[in-house]
């Protein structure tokens, strides 16, 4: 059965657990920080040291952990691509601009356990040999910003930042950096450049890999808050212990932002892929299911870019049978296992893992639009596909959802967003932009259509009875 | 007043500057530090902090112009964000508006941030506030609001004095 599994929120939400740094060392706070400081440097057989800062990257890649932030991707492997020859200073940013929608699982670390924040940022700028780190966080979280400074303030006053610290003859420094309300901002290297400041435009890659080129021209790693408190835990547990956590290649825990039409919206950490999407909906240890006399329409699995799933929808997945042979299971999209690969294998994503659930009661054309408005309000506006697609796309679902749709919308729809993607753009928004639409079409088709239709119809009709329009115009309004 | 340099602000902006190994990097949280004690970037403030930071004044213009939080005219003593994104849209956030804006006779269907005649109110949509959980969400100010019924809206401006 499905359980809760409490790693990084192990304390935050204990009664009388509180953001300070009394209350951190209390429930062993920053040993792991000082365990980490104190590594001695390791005898390999041929006759080489392996430094502490290169036994804890590699326990980082034994741990398996990937990125929480969106993309998954391998953090030891990350740290691994770090240009440590440059000669240049190497930097930390601690990615919390968490504005994915659907997603508020960095703000419970945030305000509430700060400190292991700090603490798995600390130890990860001390394997990377970095000396000066910054927490950007969005512009919104003015407390956010407030708790992060107080703290920083406290764990300077105890010498785990500042010079020398805890006698290990490790420097460090880290500045709280706010953003001011810009979702592109959360891109790694619009975050890099908003925090040159400059207009947060991202950078293209090649050449501008944040390992290589990042902020101010040098070698720069980006994480995002869950990514950074996971190493704590992995330097807590060590590397191995930690891959155990989880399913294979799917390592650890993950904070599921849980929102929408279900009875208890919330954020639940789980072992990543030890509970199915309709487990996280409907146990009553996390969603609790549907809202009395509801049927499921669709659930956006990995936050708003992510591909739509459709109730109902049946993948194949690749399993290994008794034997170890692989075969396909046919698989329904509630018993998805919520983790990195199986949402990939269904063609979507666990992104920054915030589910969205969306009952029967809801229209679909409008949810889509939804999105697109917040698409085309964000995009930066470099790239002309994403700039002009995000907005021709919000256009579009904006009159299929005031009445003057047209049938042949939904294929327009779709011919917008498949001219965004695929190399054209600076940025990975212009995947993120066109995700939720070609998704939202291709499996609601007949909604669109029919919307579209509708509304056809009518005009039709108005020609023929001008009377009409005035009423209809005066209804549009 | 919508701009003057006071000993605190240097000191506060001086301050900023030593967490950066470059000046530039500050001028964002400079115009955080101004809009907080000002409401508003007048285009004095713009001056002000191109000169400090050493740059030409374009480059805190274009930051200016960028960031949607950013204020390049004075707005309503109590400023209200109601988050419009799916999860809150899906939990009320649309009528959560149309209610404030009913409530202080603005235009429930306008595109923007409006605010009262009397200067005290601004209503705006805003895109989510990482708390969707907890929908519909709204800001007054700096102060965060979750789970905003109807009535509670009413009563956090019953509060704004
Ligand atoms: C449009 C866009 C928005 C993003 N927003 C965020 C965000 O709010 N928070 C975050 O951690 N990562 C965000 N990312 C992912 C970052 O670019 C980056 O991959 C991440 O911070 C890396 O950290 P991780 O490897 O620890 O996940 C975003 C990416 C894109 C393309
Ligand atoms: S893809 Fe969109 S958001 Fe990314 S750089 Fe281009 S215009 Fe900006
Ligand atoms: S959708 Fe409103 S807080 Fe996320």
């Amino acid at each position: 059965m499905a359980q809760e599994y409490k790693l990084i929120l192990k304390y935050a939400d204990e009664p009388g657990y509180t953001p300070d740094i009394e209350c951190y060392l209390r429930h062993g706070g920053y040993a792991d920080l000082k365990k980490a400081l104190a590594i001695a440097p390791k005898d390999l057989a041929d006759g080489k040291k392996l430094s502490p800062q290169e036994q804890i990257r590699e326990d980082v890649k034994i741990s398996g952990l990937r990125g929480r932030g969106g993309a998954g991707f391998s953090c030891g492997l990350k740290w691994s691509f770090v240009d440590r020859k440059s000669g240049k200073p190497i930097y930390l940013i601690c990615n919390a601009d968490e504005s994915e929608p659907g997603t508020f699982k960095d703000r419970q670390i945030m305000y509430k356990d700060p400190h292991q924040l700090i603490e798995g940022m600390a130890i990860s700028c001390f394997a990377n040999d970095v000396h000066l780190a910054y927490i950007y966080i969005r512009g919104e979280m003015v407390d956010g910003a407030k708790i992060l400074n107080e703290a920083l303030k406290e764990a300077r006053a105890k010498n785990f930042l500042g010079k020398n610290i805890c006698g290990g003859g490790y420097d460090l420094e880290m500045h709280v950096h706010r953003g001011a309300g810009a979702y592109i901002c959360g891109e790694e290297t619009g975050l890099i450049e908003s925090l040159e400041g400059k207009r947060p435009y991202p950078r293209i890659k090649p050449p501008y890999f944040p390992a290589i080129l990042g902020l101010w021209m040098c070698p720069t790693i980006v994480n995002n808050v869950e990514t950074l408190c996971n190493v704590k835990h992995i330097v807590a547990m060590g590397g191995a212990a930690f891959a155990k956590l989880g399913t294979p290649n799917n390592t650890g825990t993950r904070i599921v932002s849980l929102s929408g039409h279900v009875k208890k919206p919330g954020y639940y950490e789980i072992e990543t892929g030890k509970a199915t999407i309709g487990e996280l909906i409907n146990d009553p240890k996390f969603g609790g299911g549907l809202r009395d006399g509801r049927k499921l329409k669709a659930v956006i699995p990995g936050g708003s870019s992510a591909k739509v799933f459709k109730a109902g929808e049946k993948f194949k997945l690749k399993k290994k049978d008794a034997e170890g042979k692989e075969i396909l299971v046919e698989t329904d999209m509630l018993d998805l296992p919520y983790d990195f690969d199986s949402l990939a294998a269904a063609g979507s994503m666990s992104g920054s893992s915030a589910i969205i659930v969306m009952d029967d009661s809801t229209d679909i054309v409008e949810a889509l639009a939804n999105l697109s408005e917040f698409y085309a309000h964000e995009s930066c506006g470099q790239c002309t596909p994403c700039r002009e697609g995000a907005l021709w796309m919000s256009k579009t679902l904006h009159r299929l959802t005031h009445g003057e749709g047209r049938a042949a919308d939904a294929d327009y729809l779709v011919k917008i967003a498949d001219n965004i993607p695929g190399g054209r753009t600076i940025c990975a928004f212009g995947e993120a932009c066109s995700w939720p639409v070609q998704s939202f079409v291709a499996k609601f088709k007949d909604e669109f259509v029919a919307k579209g239709a509708a509304d056809e119809a009518r005009h039709a009709k108005q020609v023929a009875a001008p009377v009409e329009t005035k009423e209809l115009a005066a209804a549009h309004h | 007043m919508s701009f003057q340099a006071t000993k605190e602000l240097e000191a506060e902006v001086d301050e900023l500057v030593t967490h950066y190994p470059v000046k530039r990097a500050a001028s964002l949280m400079v115009l955080h530090a101004i809009q907080e004690k000002f409401g508003w970037i007048s285009r004095e403030a713009v001056l002000w902090t191109a000169k400090k930071l050493e740059l030409p004044p374009i480059n805190i213009q274009e930051i200016l112009t960028f960031y949607p939080m950013l204020r390049q005219e004075p707005m309503g003593k109590y400023q209200i964000k109601v988050c419009r994104t799916l999860s809150c849209a899906l939990g009320g956030a649309y009528e959560l508006r149309e209610h404030l804006c009913k409530k202080f006779g603005l235009d429930a269907h306008a595109h923007g941030a409006q605010t009262t005649s009397d200067g005290k109110f601004t209503v705006e949509f805003v895109e989510c506030l990482a708390s969707c959980g907890t929908a519909p969400v709204m800001m007054c100010n700096d102060d965060f609001y979750e789970g905003v019924s109807h009535a509670k809206a009413d009563e956090i401006v019953g509060k704004c004095k």
